[in-house]
């Protein structure tokens, strides 16, 4: 597996793990309540910042862990991570539509918050599930 | 699932012929990773025209020689 597979795979993991976390958190926090009185800011900031720190650490790890592939890239890596990051955008821009929709509506900023942040996810998840398949099956 | 491209290459055979090269040598020596010197033998991706030219300057043979591509339509 390349370097950048790894990458692929890390940001696969933490596109998946942090968000559940997050979304369990503000769940629990949901029952019966007001969102409005929901203070989502300060949890969602930490989830942002815990996974752009966490990709970063877990690649830094993987490299160290396999250092004679670590940074390797070629014309197939960076082909592949450019169909990926091109269906991601088109993820985002139709997922962002949810969130604009919420906010002519002029509804709560938690859901419009949280419809961001799911768009953020998918898309990131798209695309790096778009990547593992063209680095497993080709095309 | 088909193989996602239609072009063929002899590089297994090439590299065996010349003195059972390994696939990390032939990467190194062209500058692409050994993933993707795998992919292109199981006909899991189409290299660009530079690298196909330099994976034939490594066997020191055309490129015809290298990649083929079927000429009926299925």
């Amino acid at each position: 597996m390349s370097s950048e597979e790894k990458r692929t795979w890390i940001s696969a993991l933490v596109g998946v793990v942090v968000p559940v976390v997050y979304l369990a958190t503000v769940l629990t926090k949901m029952s019966g309540t007001d969102v409005a009185r929901i203070a989502y800011v300060g949890p969602m900031l930490t989830a942002i910042g815990v996974g752009i720190g966490a990709g970063i650490v877990l690649t830094i790890v993987a490299a160290m862990v396999w250092p004679k592939d670590a940074g390797k890239t070629d014309e197939r890596d960076r082909e592949i991570n450019r169909r990926g990051e091109y269906v991601g955008f088109y993820v985002m821009s139709v997922a962002a539509i949810v969130p604009l929709a919420l906010a002519m509506a002029k509804v709560e900023h938690f859901w419009i918050a949280h419809a961001l942040y799911l768009a953020f996810v998918l898309s990131a998840l798209v695309s790096a599930a778009v990547k593992i398949v063209a680095y497993r099956r080709g095309w | 699932m088909g193989k996602p491209t239609r072009v063929t290459n002899s590089i297994r055979a090439l590299r065996f012929a010349n003195g059972e090269m390994t696939q990390a040598e032939l990467a190194d020596r062209i500058g692409v990773t050994r993933q993707t010197i795998i992919a292109i033998e199981q006909g899991r991706y189409s290299p660009s025209l530079e690298v196909a030219f330099q994976i034939a300057r490594v066997f020191r043979v055309p490129l015809d020689d290298v990649f083929g591509y079927p000429d009926t339509e299925q």
